[in-house]
């Protein structure tokens, strides 16, 4: 064969759904013994790429190469026994099963053994590649950095030479993420193919030895990561040159709106999901909440528009009637009684669609989610949301076919332009907009920081919850750490370092107050 | 003592029939498939068993004809909702009511067809299905009456739900298994074969469940074709499984627990109407259900996939 | 070792359809029923009997004289009813597999008044006092699992299906116990209902007829055109979404569980008042079941479940009339029918996708080769494809 050190090679791939096509001529080579980035926008095929690689999805025509030898992997099994291993994006593990127990899922039978032999070659396999995990822990006790471990060691213990890894930073905190990426070069090291699939810049610089990009399901370009840079990479992967920049604007009349004054939240298992937060939240401004996920971002969103039970504390709302300056605490309100203040929520689950928008209904649907039950009639009235929803689509672009399109058939970015849109129109005095970007390509990020500036200049109070701290770091005119439901801190975006906020969202450091 | 010894006695006999049902069922949740279907596969099993065992006078054909009855019921089912990916409550349901007609269909056909309108099954057969008699252990006082004078297909229940035990808990099989039912994509990430799977464990749990109707037309019936026989026991497993947590250990306990309240009035004359005897292990069950959503416990749960159809390209 | 995955593509692969067209899924249709009917043919030919004559005289026997119509009427309207009950709690994503037990306390709570309210109230005033006792309470009976169902999230799939029995058992404690008749010696029986408290006929059938239809548009309106009907379908897709909308999700779940479980005790009601005229366990006869797999063919829409529901007590009473024809077991009717149901269940699925099979080799490789010749420009980028590409990676990420 010609390309003997080729670990997989992919020429010409095609993947069709119904009549949208996600992969269409893909071709790219990974070698032994490198690590390879796969850098796409959303939309650019590059989960469809990873499921077929998998043997989930059934490629429609191209050809797959490994080692040399052309394959047709039809299901997960014929993927094992290539040598190809996946980390999904979101873990497919056995919940109420113990490590070990899913990493010994499905084994074939030749390598079945006793459960003590297998946990003996698994801690094996956790000290070559310093890998640390309680093997008899439930996957549902565990954090998301345990499962990714689980995770690993499951396609190690199968003897993976391929490794390939979708999205597996999205959840680590910075720590967290240099120990994988340490992990990845040993392996590397081993002579492992490693592909790992990311959007994010700097990561792709850190840790790639090659850069092969798609654009719009086909393969834009290959380059050596150490002759490239991270606008470069950009331009190349959206197909023009951007600024990489965001708007920041002077933040002026600044007005107290939100005092939240000691606020503890315990959840159902009587975990402390918020401890004694306190903060403020000015008109004209953008709060940025950092954290590692699940420190309590949720809970506080959803205590402040009164979907969550509140143990303790005050969420004192300021509002000017008739000239007079009022101060009211919300806390026991119903959402609907919030809501109508004026606090306006978009929140964006990790499925998107999970809540604040309705899958399977149409946009003009969606658009009297809140205001159904405005009028005194029986009935509902579809006309004003149908001319609601036909201005949002034109003001903000969206690319539907019509309002009576269900919004699960839109592209993510629209679906968080439709709920942002709907938000916004109903003229908040506070917008809480949790990781109103996940996911989201760099062009529909855009969009959706400019609508957030653009509120900011009419002297909403925004309170910004997001994942990115490069992002946290330009836009934000300041951020509170949370960690395990504190607060560390309060720092101001212009002058702090990204390393700083990274040391408080894991509880070291911090105590500054901006 | 007498007194109670015959009533665990009877308990343990009534108990049976329903231990098959909720074998073959929780074996069919554990996989990830709810199976309202039951009741209909046991009135197959029932009726075909009888069947085999009133053409061919053999009591081996009579049981296996009985499980084939069942598996090719849970055969349906799992075609249906594996492969054709229906809805798992009206497949269900439609098998429910196709068994149904189908066993009484066949026993009405084969009473017809028999002198005097009146089909029994040979006392070579019935001979079969009779209580256990070893020499110097049935008798033995007490315990003989209470461990060792039951037909032959009480042992079997109980065979059955303690191998089922081992194959889920100790085997990589049953892992594999229970992966599937807990979370097929999982399952299916580890190349778990997820469909082959769902067809074995949905036949076989089918094919158990037929037992429980041959159990009932061979012994509970005593060997003869009556009409609606099954009346209602396969419902009844069903809501065991859920008494049973799951656990084919637990579900010995609870088969002779509910066998034993739907015998209660013979034994403990209280001052209830039979209605509300009947009504005993419904009204149980759904204080079952009831602890065990308020407690919120993690692991005695229905397994996550069950209900809900598995498709790999669907996310 | 690694040649061993095969060499070939599999033998066919699924294609989801975006939006399947009614035409096809007419034909479709249509197609299993005539495959359901051969299949029953081929039990009737074991069974000795001529399947054209048989089917001739299930058709003729349900709707070909004018006593066999009105019969088939009589059967259809308490499944009708129970259908749209069971239809309003499928729309909130409720397994409700209770309606035989809320149909069974709509008649109790009808009889009761029935037997003891004949000559205290004018009669049209006892129609709307046991009318209004059974939608009471078939309602309430179905809200106690709702209740568990919004406050602990119990499995009301088997909570529902437990009452069934605790309902079957009171009407029998009642039969054998408070309201046994007196005057019947040998089986016990509860009386029957006095003249007064008969549904009256109209064109031959009893009133509960004018009463399912009218239902219907109820119950179209209220599914389709009101805020209840919106919060229904919003509590269906999503809790979240409606506790975010501000909804109160647990009283939607109450009322909408509530309207169901009241629609099944009409059915009830209007089933002992108007046909049975007396209170007995088989009250009920299976239309909870049937009514679930009425609902889910009919797609939960109002008019199809008036077309289904009509069709499946034509099928029943057409069974009925076999039986006394062709002397054949009446449980052949439960086996034709469930071999109807499980085509019609089956071919949903060829509704939904299409089976492509693999390409002849030569095809493909031609195929392969245009493909590559032509990049980009076999593929029109309009401007809902790629949203819709999107779409679909976004729908990847989920879950």
């Amino acid at each position: 064969m010609k390309h003997q050190n080729l670990a997989v090679s992919i020429r010409g791939l095609c993947k069709s759904f119904g009549p949208v096509a996600a992969n269409k001529d893909l071709s790219l080579d990974v070698r032994w013994g490198e690590i390879l980035a796969l850098l796409g926008e959303n939309g650019s095929g590059k989960s469809t790429l990873v499921n077929m690689l998998s043997g989930l999805y059934l490629p429609d025509a191209g050809s797959i190469a490994v080692d040399g030898e052309p394959v047709y992997i039809r299901t997960p099994a014929d993927s094992f026994r290539l040598g190809i291993g996946v980390i999904h994006q979101h873990f497919k593990l056995v919940d109420v099963m113990t490590a070990l127990e899913n990493i010994i899922l499905g084994l074939p039978k030749k390598s079945r053994k006793s459960k003590k032999a297998h946990e003996k070659a698994v801690s094996e396999l956790c000290d070559r590649y310093g890998l640390h995990v309680d093997l008899h822990k439930k996957v549902y006790n565990m954090s998301v950095g345990e499962k990714q471990t689980v995770e690993i060691l499951k396609v190690l213990y199968r003897g993976a030479r391929i490794l390939i890894l979708d999205e597996p930073t999205a959840v680590l905190t910075p720590q967290e993420i240099d120990r994988l990426f340490d992990i990845l070069r040993k392996m590397r090291d081993g002579g492992k193919a490693i592909i790992i699939i990311t959007h994010k810049l700097n990561e792709v610089m850190a840790v790639s030895d090659r850069v092969t990009v798609l654009r719009k399901g086909e393969t834009a370009g290959t380059v050596e990561t150490a002759s490239t840079t991270a606008s470069q990479l950009a331009a190349f992967m959206v197909g023009r040159e951007i600024n990489l920049d965001i708007e920041r604007v002077e933040p002026k009349n600044l007005s107290e709106r939100l005092n939240v004054v000691n606020l503890t939240c315990v959840t159902e298992d009587g975990r402390k999901a918020l401890d004694n937060v306190s903060f403020t939240l000015n008109g004209g401004e953008i709060l940025g909440v950092a954290g590692v996920a699940g420190s309590g971002q949720k809970e506080l969103c959803e205590a402040i528009a009164g979907l969550y039970p509140v143990k303790g504390g005050a969420i004192l709302y300021k509002n000017v009637v008739d000239g007079i300056e009022i101060s009211e605490n919300i806390v026991g309100k119903t959402p609907r009684e919030i809501f109508q203040k004026g606090i306006a929520m978009a929140f964006i689950p990790e499925d998107r669609l999970g809540m604040g928008l309705v899958a399977r209904m149409d946009i003009a649907e969606n658009m009297m989610l809140k205001s159904y039950n405005d009028t005194k009639s029986l009935f509902v009235d579809r006309k004003k949301p149908t001319e609601m929803a036909k201005t949002l689509i034109e003001r903000l672009d969206i690319a539907a076919p019509g309002v009576n399109t269900q919004v699960s058939r839109l592209s993510g970015g629209n679906v968080q332009k439709v709920l942002l849109g709907r938000e916004i129109s109903s003229d908040p005095t506070i917008l809480i907009s949790a990781y109103p970007v996940r996911g989201l390509d760099i062009h529909s990020s855009y969009t959706i920081y400019r609508l957030l500036n653009e509120q900011k200049q009419k002297g909403v109070a925004v309170l910004f919850i997001g994942e990115d701290l490069d992002v946290l770091l330009a836009l934000c005119d300041r951020i509170m750490v949370l960690c395990g439901g504190k607060c560390v801190g309060i720092v101001d975006a212009k002058t702090a370092k990204k390393e700083e906020i990274g040391l408080m969202m894991i509880g070291e450091g911090g105590g500054a107050y901006a | 003592m007498q007194q109670v010894i015959n009533f665990i006695y009877a308990a343990v006999l009534a108990g049976t029939p329903l231990l098959f049902g909720t074998l073959g069922e929780i074996l069919t949740e554990k996989v990830g498939n709810l199976n309202l279907g039951v009741e209909g596969m046991m009135f197959m099993g029932a009726a075909v068993g009888f069947a085999c065992g009133y053409y061919t006078d053999s009591a081996l054909l009579a049981v296996l004809g009985g499980f084939a009855a069942g598996a090719l019921g849970g055969l349906i089912y799992a075609f249906l909702t594996v492969t054709l990916k229906a809805n798992q409550n009206v497949t269900g349901l439609t098998l429910t009511i196709f068994g149904v007609g189908f066993g009484n269909m066949l026993g009405d056909y084969i009473m017809r067809h028999s002198p005097g309108n009146a089909a029994f099954v040979s006392e070579k057969v019935k001979a079969a299905f009779a209580k256990l008699n070893v020499p110097g252990i049935s008798d033995l006082p007490f315990a003989g009456k209470l461990f060792f004078q039951y037909n032959v297909l009480v042992y079997l229940a109980i065979a059955i739900a303690i191998l089922m035990y081992i194959f889920l808990q100790k085997t990589q099989a049953g892992l594999n298994l229970r992966a599937v039912g807990e979370n097929p994509a999982a399952a299916d990430a580890v190349s778990v074969p997820v469909t082959r799977y769902k067809y074995l464990a949905i036949c076989v749990g089918g094919g158990i469940s037929g037992l429980g109707g041959v159990y009932v037309s061979m012994t509970t019936t005593g060997g003869t074709w009556v009409y609606n026989c099954v009346n209602g026991l396969g419902w009844i497993a069903v809501a065991l499984v859920i008494f049973a947590a799951w656990s084919p250990a637990k579900a010995i306990v609870g088969s002779y627990v509910f066998g034993g309240l739907s015998v209660l009035r013979h034994y403990v004359v209280l001052e209830i109407p039979v209605a509300i005897y009947a009504m005993l292990p419904f009204a149980a069950t759904i204080v079952v259900l009831l602890v065990t959503s308020v407690r919120q416990s993690r692991e005695k749960l229905q397994p996550k996939g069950c209900g809900i159809n598995y498709d790999r390209e669907e996310r | 070792m690694r040649k061993a995955n095969g060499k070939n593509e599999p033998l066919f692969r699924l294609v989801k359809l975006d939006s399947p067209s009614w035409k096809r899924g007419l034909a479709q249709r249509a197609l299993a029923l005539l495959l359901a009917m051969v299949c029953g043919a081929l039990l009737l030919l074991v069974l000795r009997k001529n399947p054209v004559a048989v089917y001739w005289q299930m058709i003729v026997g349900s709707v070909g004289t004018k006593v066999a119509l009105t019969n088939t009427i009589r059967m259809a309207i308490p499944l009708l009813i129970t259908t749209l009950g069971i239809t309003v709690a499928f729309k909130l994503r409720y397994w409700n597999i209770g309606g035989e037990g809320q149909v069974c306390l709509g008649a109790i709570a009808a009889t009761y008044f029935a037997l003891n309210f004949v000559g205290k109230v004018p009669s049209w005033l006892l129609f709307v006092i046991m009318f209004a006792a059974g939608a009471l309470l078939g309602g309430l009976w179905a809200a106690i699992p709702a209740y568990f169902k919004a406050k602990f999230n119990t499995n009301e799939t088997l909570f529902t299906l437990m009452l069934n029995y605790v309902a079957v058992y009171i009407i029998q404690y009642l039969r054998e116990g408070p309201w046994m008749d007196p005057q019947q010696t040998g089986f016990p029986q509860i009386p029957r209902f006095p003249m007064e408290a008969r549904l009256p006929k109209v064109l031959g059938v009893h009133v509960g007829w004018i009463i399912a239809l009218v239902l219907v548009v109820l119950v179209y309106v209220y599914l389709r055109k009101t805020k209840h009907g919106y919060e229904i379908a919003v509590v269906g897709e999503s809790m979240d979404t409606a506790r975010y909308a501000g909804m109160d999700v647990k009283k939607i779940i109450l009322r909408t569980i509530f309207i169901s479980g009241a629609l099944c005790g009409v059915a009830g009601m209007v089933q002992v008042s108007g046909a049975d005229f007396t209170l007995t366990e088989t009250v009920a006869g299976g239309v909870g079941f049937t009514a679930i797999t009425v609902a889910w063919l009919a797609k939960l829409n109002p008019a199809l479940i008036l077309v289904v529901s009509f069709l499946f007590s034509m099928l029943e009473k057409g069974a009925n009339s076999i039986q006394t024809v062709f002397n054949i077991s009446n449980a052949a009717a439960d086996v034709l029918t469930g071999i109807i149901l499980f085509f019609m269940l089956g071919c949903e699925f060829f509704i939904r996708y299409r089976v492509v099979f693999r390409k002849k080799k030569q095809a493909r490789d031609l195929e392969t080769a245009i493909t590559a010749a032509v990049p980009a420009a076999a593929q029109p980028e309009s401007v809902p494809t790629q949203p819709e590409q999107e779409a679909k990676e976004g729908a990847e990420c989920s879950r």
